[in-house]
């Protein structure tokens, strides 16, 4: 078997046990990220949600917010892994898409 | 370590946007003089490993979460240069599609992980596995340290940039306008968790795929410096 094709069927693996990333820090009520809390976890942790943080925080709308598709957030953990899963092949495909592109300009010989 | 939006000020997301442009320029300059179109796979798969490789967070029970980045062992296999490219597609990915990571923060979060993480990750393993032959089990140990090492050096970096903003910007009744963790809070919580936890996720993921390339893909050991 070629390397290459090894390789992506470990990055297939890898996309299959994701959702690890997502049970186990609920499982062991990890919280968020430091760092990385929304205004609400902020105005419990300082007591005041800090004007600038609180403007530049609504500037961006992802299209998949933290790896689920929107509305999700109430859904039980096999429908977040299930969203967690598609997000990493979504993710991975347009990364693969990009780098491709990027490859062809820079692999392009100037005349 | 994906700094969001609202937590740097604009000078900080200016500095470090304008420190990184150039580092982009001479990749792109770099890589296109060393790269070959077959080499193009593994500069993307080194993107796609990074960018799952962060998905699995990592829990410190009752406390925070945290992941490795993947980016020491694309640096190895890559070169740095290379590695930077791979990284900031994945970094921009992640921002714009999953909100992780903020726009604002791009060039923050580029910096520390996309040049800071692969740079400090290339040049320890290069002076340990220095003169080794790429099946020797120096470089799984050469790899397992520039792991370990460059994530806690990256995460600095975080928390310095994280722990400056209450000096930088604050109003006048003394609130924080962005990052309310000055460098005494900052520095130590960014640190102390990769020091603990994420820092040894980094040593084992660069360590075990590089074993296991000696093994299975030793070719992958001698080409494809880019």
């Amino acid at each position: 078997m070629k390397t290459i094709t090894k390789l992506w069927i470990g990055l297939g693996v890898l996309i299959i046990l994701s959702p690890l990333g997502l049970i186990l820090p609920e499982h062991f009520k990890a919280g968020s990220a430091w760092g990385e809390w929304g205004a609400d976890e902020m105005q419990k942790l300082v007591g005041y949600v800090p004007q600038g943080l609180k403007k530049l925080s609504e500037l961006w709308n992802a299209p998949m917010p933290d790896y689920a598709f929107k509305g999700w957030e109430e859904n039980g953990l096999q429908y977040l892994s299930f969203a967690y899963i598609v997000s990493a092949i979504v993710g991975i495909g347009i990364i693969t898409l990009v780098v491709w592109g990027i490859g062809k300009l820079l692999t392009r010989k100037d005349d | 370590m994906h700094i969001p939006d609202g937590y740097l000020g604009p000078s900080t997301c200016s500095v470090l946007g304008a420190a990184i442009l150039p580092v982009w320029a001479v990749a792109s300059k770099n890589v296109k003089k060393t790269l070959k179109a077959k080499q193009v796979p593994m500069l993307a798969m080194g993107a796609a490993f990074s960018f799952v490789i962060m998905m699995f967070n990592v829990p410190i029970p009752g406390g925070t979460t945290g992941h490795a980045v993947g980016g020491v062992l694309v640096a190895l296999l890559l070169g740095p240069w290379a590695a930077c490219i791979s990284i900031t597609v994945a970094l921009v990915v992640q921002a714009l599609l999953f909100g992780d990571g903020g726009i604002t923060a791009i060039g923050a979060n580029c910096f520390n992980m996309a040049f800071v993480l692969p740079f400090a990750g290339y040049y320890i393993y290069k002076a340990i596995s220095f003169n080794s032959t790429p099946d020797s089990p120096r470089r799984v140990i050469a790899a397992a340290i520039a792991g370990y090492l460059a994530i806690n050096i990256a995460a600095a970096c975080a928390g310095f940039e994280f722990g400056i903003q209450p000096l930088l910007y604050h109003d006048v009744s003394g609130h924080a306008l962005y990052c309310p963790y000055g460098l005494n809070v900052a520095l130590p919580a960014m640190l102390g968790e990769h020091l603990l936890v994420f820092g040894w996720v980094e040593a084992l993921v660069t360590a075990l795929v590089l074993k296991y390339l000696q093994k299975q893909a030793p070719e992958l050991l001698y080409e494809g410096r880019t």
